[in-house]
């Protein structure tokens, strides 16, 4: 697994841990009270590190190519899944998934960015950059929801919408913006988490939701920190500062009331197991079907939402 | 030693040439485009468009008022509202700072200004985006004032006309600049359920979240020739993509020839095409009443011939 650069005395100790092990299996000499001694060390560095990371630092953990990805984390979470493809006008976009999902005893249509985890399958999944296709399936599958009257659950993991010639010439602007259109006005609960990052533009087009989660080490931003750095100090290099300013880490996208809660993942990040992270996603999905299950009235559930975005946004009159 | 050195060296000559002339401000211009030197009241009386080339100059939004609304018809709503630094944002400036003297500069308050104006004697809700104020940047004021204008229009009925000009969406609010993407989506779709037309009119430049939200979102969409419209910055996509772009990439005529846009109009020619539309898209009955109010008896015959 890929070590993140402040990992590195942490590891460094693990590697000490497993030495001693390994002599004291082949030796006779008993060393378990020295390694449980570092074991101990090691435990309290960890939390120490991660009680105190920076903005820069968590966004090297949503990155992490081993960070849980959406169709793994629809696997662990709901008991069935059928995914559903394409956007009956162009094609299917491998970068952004969806289908009909069970857990428990509810149904529901659910849609999530897709990355990789090594090139290859990065290159497969456009590196979790949808193409208008892709924000046009997610629609499709919206209004599908809405007829059968489920809830949507979508899993928000990319940096951003793909920024290339023929995204621009199928409209990737005008994709996004019926998609936020359209979402405000659903009439069926939108319930979204993000799960690594929350790219921007791209992140939002399946991002209006009545609630909004973010695991304890996502990111959302309205533009990446290299993008910012390198347009307001003319160095992507100087994407720390960015990152500090921008206010893009899940405590403080919570505090500006625009995400609902934080999933906690497990110490050390969510990649260092899956199977928690999913579990905690889980127990916030059931509460919340639960919760608007009992909502019978649709316009409800539309007027919970407009409200949520119509008053975010500050200024002095 | 070449025989070059024995001559001496030939004085680097630019080819712009605007440095040598002395030429007072007020009086003549250099087209962006073209580099053509044109007299300022003939492009003035273009409506700033270059004589040469055709190049649609940027305009302020006075300039746009008096091109596109009836004599004295502009009322301007909420010009009071202003933008905070709420993040405490600072890079190389202080946001505060930048704020201030962009106010100062343009004489307005923020990036786009509100309010409703008469075309052809037909009210409409207005919004005019100003690029010299930050960038057209849509931040929480951008993103209300707009919001107001779509509610204004579910309430008043008239329809609303939206000049977008803005680079995106403003970096120094964070992520409550991205909420406004949503706020504004959110209204259209409070006035699409009240049947009230929108039209936008994409000028020079319409990009990032301005364009992936409330400014693709209009009923009908104009755009003024050569405006840049897109999604991400043609920059952006070189250096993803590291290819070079096609020529007109972007371009308003471009989006015509992909089906993304309804038209693309001279801005000679945009009041009366902004006015037929109007016209054309207002509830049939609704003028037949109003027609019947003015003239007190019943002309819906004549309407209909």
């Amino acid at each position: 697994m890929k070590v993140l650069d402040f990992e590195n005395k942490l590891l460094s100790l693990y590697d000490k841990i497993n030495q001693l092990k390994a002599l004291s299996e082949e030796g006779s000499i008993d060393l378990s009270k020295e390694i449980a001694r570092i074991e101990q060390r090691a435990e309290l560095l960890k939390k120490n590190i991660y009680s105190r990371l920076t903005p820069q630092q968590i966004i090297q953990i949503s990155r992490h190519q081993n960070r849980p990805d959406s169709l793994s984390l629809i696997n662990l979470i709901f008991d069935d899944f059928v995914e559903l493809h394409g956007d009956r006008l162009y094609g299917d976009d491998r970068a952004l998934i969806g289908g009909l999902a069970q857990i428990q005893q509810e149904r529901v249509v659910v849609i999530g960015h897709q990355k990789g985890h090594d090139t290859r399958s990065n290159i497969d999944r456009n590196f979790g950059m949808p193409n208008p296709e892709g924000y046009r399936k997610a629609l499709r599958l919206m209004k599908l929801a809405e007829k059968f009257n489920l809830p949507v659950i979508t899993f928000i993991d990319t940096p951003g919408a793909f920024p290339g010639i023929e995204a621009e010439e199928r409209g990737q602007a005008e994709a996004i913006a019926r998609n936020l259109k359209e979402m405000s006005a659903l009439s069926v609960p939108i319930i979204s988490f993000i799960i690594g990052e929350g790219g921007s533009g791209g992140a939002l087009g399946i991002g209006v939701a009545n609630k909004l989660y973010m695991l304890e080490y996502s990111i959302y931003s309205v533009i990446t920190p290299e993008g910012c750095a390198s347009i307001l100090f003319r160095d992507a290099k100087k994407s720390d500062i960015a990152a500090e300013l921008l206010k893009i880490t899940a405590k403080d996208i919570t505090e500006l009331n625009v995400a609902d809660d934080i999933v906690k993942e497990p110490l050390g990040g969510a990649h260092h197991n899956w199977e928690v992270t999913a579990s905690n996603i889980k127990s916030f999905i059931l509460s919340d079907l639960q919760k608007y299950k009992k909502i019978k009235n649709n316009k409800v559930i539309i007027e919970e939402r407009y409200n949520k975005f119509r008053n975010l946004g500050q200024f002095s009159n | 030693m070449s025989i070059l050195d024995w001559f001496p060296k030939k004085k680097a000559v630019s080819a712009s040439g605007n440095n040598k002339l002395s030429i007072p401000n007020d009086l003549w211009v250099k087209c962006f485009c073209c580099n053509k030197i044109i007299y300022l009241k003939d492009l003035n009386d273009n409506f700033k468009v270059c004589l040469k080339c055709n190049y649609h100059f940027r305009l302020t939004p006075e300039e746009r008022i008096s091109y596109i609304f009836d004599k004295n018809s502009y009322n301007e709503t909420n010009p009071n509202i202003e933008s905070v630094n709420f993040l405490d944002f600072k890079d190389t400036r202080n946001y505060s700072e930048r704020l201030a003297s962009a106010q100062k500069k343009t004489s307005h308050k923020s990036a786009v200004i509100t309010g409703t104006a008469k075309i052809d004697k037909q009210t409409v809700n207005t919004g005019i985006m100003n690029f010299a104020f930050l960038g057209g940047s849509m931040g929480s004021v951008v993103g209300e004032k707009i919001t107001c204008l779509f509610e204004d229009a579910v309430k008043n009925k008239y329809p609303v006309v939206i000049f977008t000009s803005s680079g995106g969406a403003r970096m120094q609010e964070g992520i409550i600049s991205l909420m406004q993407m949503a706020k504004t989506s959110a209204a259209i779709s409070k006035l699409s359920e009240a049947s009230v037309p929108y039209i936008t009119v994409l000028c020079d430049p319409t990009t990032g979240g301005t364009s992936a939200s409330f400014a693709m979102l209009g009923d009908i969409l104009i755009a003024e020739p050569g405006a840049l419209i897109s999604f991400a910055g043609p920059r952006v996509i070189e250096q993803t993509i590291r290819q070079k772009l096609p020529e007109g990439f972007q371009r308003a005529e471009f989006l015509l020839k992909h089906g993304m846009i309804d038209c693309v109009t001279h801005r000679k020619e945009l009041k009366a095409t902004l006015s037929k539309v109007i016209t054309m898209l207002i509830p049939y009955n609704k003028k037949v009443n109003k027609l019947q109010k003015i003239s007190g008896k019943n002309i819906k015959k004549d309407i209909s011939k």
